[in-house]
């Protein structure tokens, strides 16, 4: 059966990831050592510790994401993460950043490692560059590969592929964007966050509602209505010409998000060995309810079934959903 | 879409319809100060039977919410290190706070319960956010780990608040038809 | 522990035509710069229309006394653009590495340099790109001068050259979609070049008018001009060895010039000799503050 990596942002959700059917759950650290460093999430050691003996008491996997790029002067921060996160009894880290990969190899080398979409792998020679160099045994695979490409990957590596199926979309080279930094001063790579909540003003403007990241206008929508999260690459912008016409709407991405659920025969068909759900920061219901409906997709493949579809669409941001590059239209 | 149809249903599903009889009694009236006792000591009884939640909220315990049920006949101030939660008149200026949560008693009991999810009653416009979003979604986050159920936390309680907060509750239930209790734990009284 | 700075122009990312870069690289020979880096490191499609310029081009700087490198794409993915790769090393000249997976390509021991879109941000990183042959990088611009200065002083012990962003619309993202050809309701396979339509990017504001990002192809920018201006001081105190001027239409060599009196030490005329050099351009220096990459702020003491 294809493995089912499911996110869990506090132990609440990760109890009811495993319990909906998770075979693996990634999670971080609450601080900046992980690319959802988001204010009320993650965990502890303590709680990191409870949360590995809870899985492994199920049957279940626990990969840690330690996937930002450590800061100079405070590496001390990401080598305390890997070093904890092999005592808790992590079954993998998932990291990004060169000098913590070839750190992990060197002084945690029975600790697993596994290359975070975050290092945009986009093509073989980087991901056997990567093999090669730091023993990483399994890589997740960028958003914007398709089928296709994936299929060819799989056969120029030797490590096991991982891949996005569902959750929120991101349509920028992942751990290579700084459109969040260039209007808060926070990033992703060296904050965790992207378009960071302590940046984020919404405003009512009589009828309609505004929401502001670092000043700037990303979102204006009627009042009462569906009130969009101001992710940078997800706003409302216009793009004027020389000659006078402007182009206005969702120029980067149309805030929808990712649900491969069709494509997952396929993404088999190319080799892929786990499918992976987005969303540490989403609640425990929402995960609750992914992570089963995915259990029913992979076991419906596993019996030679037809995939289940549109169970989620009420669960995707601005409801409606996509199958992102997988199909390669998207280009 | 999630549509109001579809979250009015939704709510039903968590949060049972009342009783006919019971809506036909009059609602009590309770003086707000008497409620800010009864709803501080409630919430003492909660964060200690719960202490995970302040300390996963970290620097925004420290934060005034001002929680805006627009269908509750007051508005309520949240300051979760100070432990104390206060029932306020509706006025024109509304009391100093750093964030404020608006939307329906039941949105805010979903949100509450963890019955649907945060993101879906943020977006769908179901609850809408001012002030500090981060102090929010620490409070979002911490109650979804919490995982917090009202009439649990009722029944917890010892008195003299238990009896008043038991009436302030079937006021609210007749206000606005919902039955307070966590869906899976439902419990009839 | 402070070296004189000096200037390396990076490639091109807009789409220009060969006129263009012909005359670009003729009046760069003149200019006061140190290092040239020159290729196609936004989009392989653009290639065909001018890669016959880059032999002259390369002549032409050698001939002035300019080191040239050559850079490589910044996101690799297509099997062509893989062979494309390895075949620049074959060109023997110093290659700055803007994907990691050009780094398969390089055997141990050969030099190499990393470019900006290389995810340097401490140490650890640096000494394994050291170690593996790296002679100078140049870092990710959303950096701040503490990080800088680390990485200066780390870099400075492992024979490392470190260069710092210092002027020009700076790189955000990249994308295997093409945001140019979107706007034109096109995808990347049938884009018809638009993107060589904008020979500075293509303007995106907030629906208020707020003058906020640039579109070049799949590589979104920012609509400011990131500026090291204000902070040449305290980089050369920090140990930065270089300072990158990206190019831009205009008159790009009195852009070098007027950087190259500024490093032989009159600062403070700088920026009104930038903003009379380019009278359209908003001026930023957040990233190196700390703060929003798009902000204008007090240089940091």
């Amino acid at each position: 059966m294809m493995e089912l990596v499911c996110p869990a942002g506090t132990p609440t959700a990760l109890r009811a990831a495993v319990e909906a059917g998770a075979h693996t759950v990634y999670c971080g650290f609450a601080d900046e050592s992980n690319a959802r460093n988001f204010p009320g999430l993650n965990f502890s050691r303590a709680e990191l510790a409870e949360a590995a003996a809870f899985a492994h008491a199920r049957g279940a996997h626990v990969y840690v994401a330690i996937n930002t790029f450590p800061r100079a002067g405070a590496q001390q921060i990401w080598h305390r993460a890997i070093a904890d996160a092999e005592t808790c009894g992590a079954d993998a880290v998932i990291l990004a950043d060169l000098g913590l990969l070839a750190y992990a190899a060197e002084r945690h080398p029975k600790l697993r490692r596994h290359l975070s979409v975050q290092a945009a792998a986009a093509n073989p020679d980087a991901i056997n560059l990567y093999a090669s160099a730091f023993g990483v045994k399994r890589v997740v695979l960028p958003r914007v590969l398709s089928v296709q490409e994936i299929t060819a990957i799989n056969r120029e590596i030797d490590v096991e592929t991982e891949v996005f199926v569902f959750g929120g979309l991101c349509v920028m080279a992942e751990g290579r964007c700084s459109l969040s930094s260039y209007a808060t001063g926070l990033s992703p790579n060296m904050n965790g966050v992207c378009s960071p909540a302590s940046h984020v003003d919404y405003r009512d403007q009589g009828d309609t509602q505004e929401a502001r990241l670092g000043g700037f206008l990303i979102h204006k929508t009627p009042k009462g209505g569906v009130s969009p999260y101001p992710t940078l690459c997800k706003g409302h912008f216009v793009s004027p010409d020389h000659k006078g016409n402007a182009i206005d709407g969702h120029l980067f991405e149309d805030p929808v998000s990712l649900d491969a659920t069709e494509l997952i025969p396929q993404l088999q068909k190319a080799g892929v060995k786990a499918l992976k759900i987005e969303g540490r920061q989403r609640s425990r219901a929402y995960v609750a309810q992914v992570v089963r409906a995915f259990r029913a997709a992979v076991e419906a493949l596993e019996a030679d079934q037809p995939m289940p579809a549109g169970l989620l669409r009420q669960l995707t941001e601005g409801q409606a959903a996509t199958t992102g590059a997988y199909r390669k239209t998207w280009r | 879409m999630l549509t109001g149809d579809m979250f009015a249903q939704s709510l039903q599903s968590v949060s049972g319809p009342l009783p006919a009889l019971v809506r036909r009694l009059p609602a009590p009236p309770l003086p707000p100060a008497l409620l800010s006792a009864a709803f501080t000591w409630l919430l003492g009884s909660a964060l200690r039977r719960h202490p995970g939640v302040l300390a996963r909220m970290g620097e925004a315990a420290n934060a005034r919410f001002l929680l805006d049920a627009t269908d509750a006949p007051t508005l309520l101030l949240l300051h979760p290190s100070a432990r104390r939660l206060s029932a306020l008149p509706r006025r024109a200026a509304p009391p100093a706070h750093d964030a404020a949560i608006h939307g329906s008693l039941g949105a805010f009991l979903a949100m509450l319960h963890g019955a649907i999810d945060g993101d879906a009653l943020f977006f769908s416009g179901a609850l809408a956010i001012g002030g500090d979003t981060g102090a929010v979604l620490a409070l979002r986050n911490a109650l979804d780990d919490a995982e917090i159920d009202l009439a649990a936390e009722l029944a917890a309680l010892a008195p003299p608040a238990a009896p008043l907060l038991r009436l302030a509750v079937r006021g609210l239930e007749r206000h606005t038809g919902l039955l307070l209790a966590r869906p899976t734990t439902a419990a009839l009284r | 522990m402070a070296v004189r700075m000096d200037l390396t122009v990076g490639p091109i990312a807009f789409f220009w035509d060969a006129e263009r870069v012909r005359e670009f690289y003729r009046g760069l020979a003149k200019a006061p710069v140190a290092r040239v880096v020159i290729g196609e490191w936004v989009c392989s499609k653009r290639l065909p229309f001018w890669r016959h310029e880059i032999p002259d081009a390369i002549a032409a700087l050698q001939q002035a006394g300019k080191e040239v490198a050559l850079s490589t794409l910044a996101l690799i993915t297509l099997v062509r653009e893989r062979k494309d790769t390895a075949e620049l090393l074959d060109m023997g000249l110093p290659v700055e590495v803007n994907d990691l997976s050009a780094l398969y390509h390089i055997p141990e021991g050969t030099p190499f340099q990393v470019g900006p879109m290389v995810n340097v941000y401490n140490e650890g990183t640096l000494q394994w790109l050291a170690q593996r042959g790296a002679t100078r990088i140049s870092l990710p611009p959303e950096l701040p001068l503490a990080s800088v200065a680390a990485l200066a002083e780390a870099g400075r012990k492992a024979g490392v050259a470190v260069e710092v962003w210092g002027h020009g619309r700076v790189p955000l993202a990249i994308s295997g979609r093409c945001y140019h050809a979107r706007l034109h309701g096109r995808s990347k396979d049938s884009c018809q070049f638009v993107c060589g339509d904008d020979p500075d990017g293509r303007d995106v504001d907030t629906l208020d008018g707020q003058k906020f990002l640039t579109v070049n192809g799949v590589q979104t920018l920012g609509r400011t001009v990131t500026t090291a201006a204000r902070q040449i001081g305290e980089l050369e105190a920090a140990g930065v060895a270089s300072l990158r001027l990206s190019p831009h239409i205009g008159d790009f060599a009195g852009v070098a010039r007027a950087w190259a009196q500024a490093l032989a030490g009159d600062r403070e005329a700088l920026l009104p000799a930038l903003d009379r050099l380019l009278p359209d351009a908003i001026f930023s220096d957040g990233f190196l503050a700390g703060r929003a990459g798009a902000s204008m702020g007090e240089a940091v003491a």
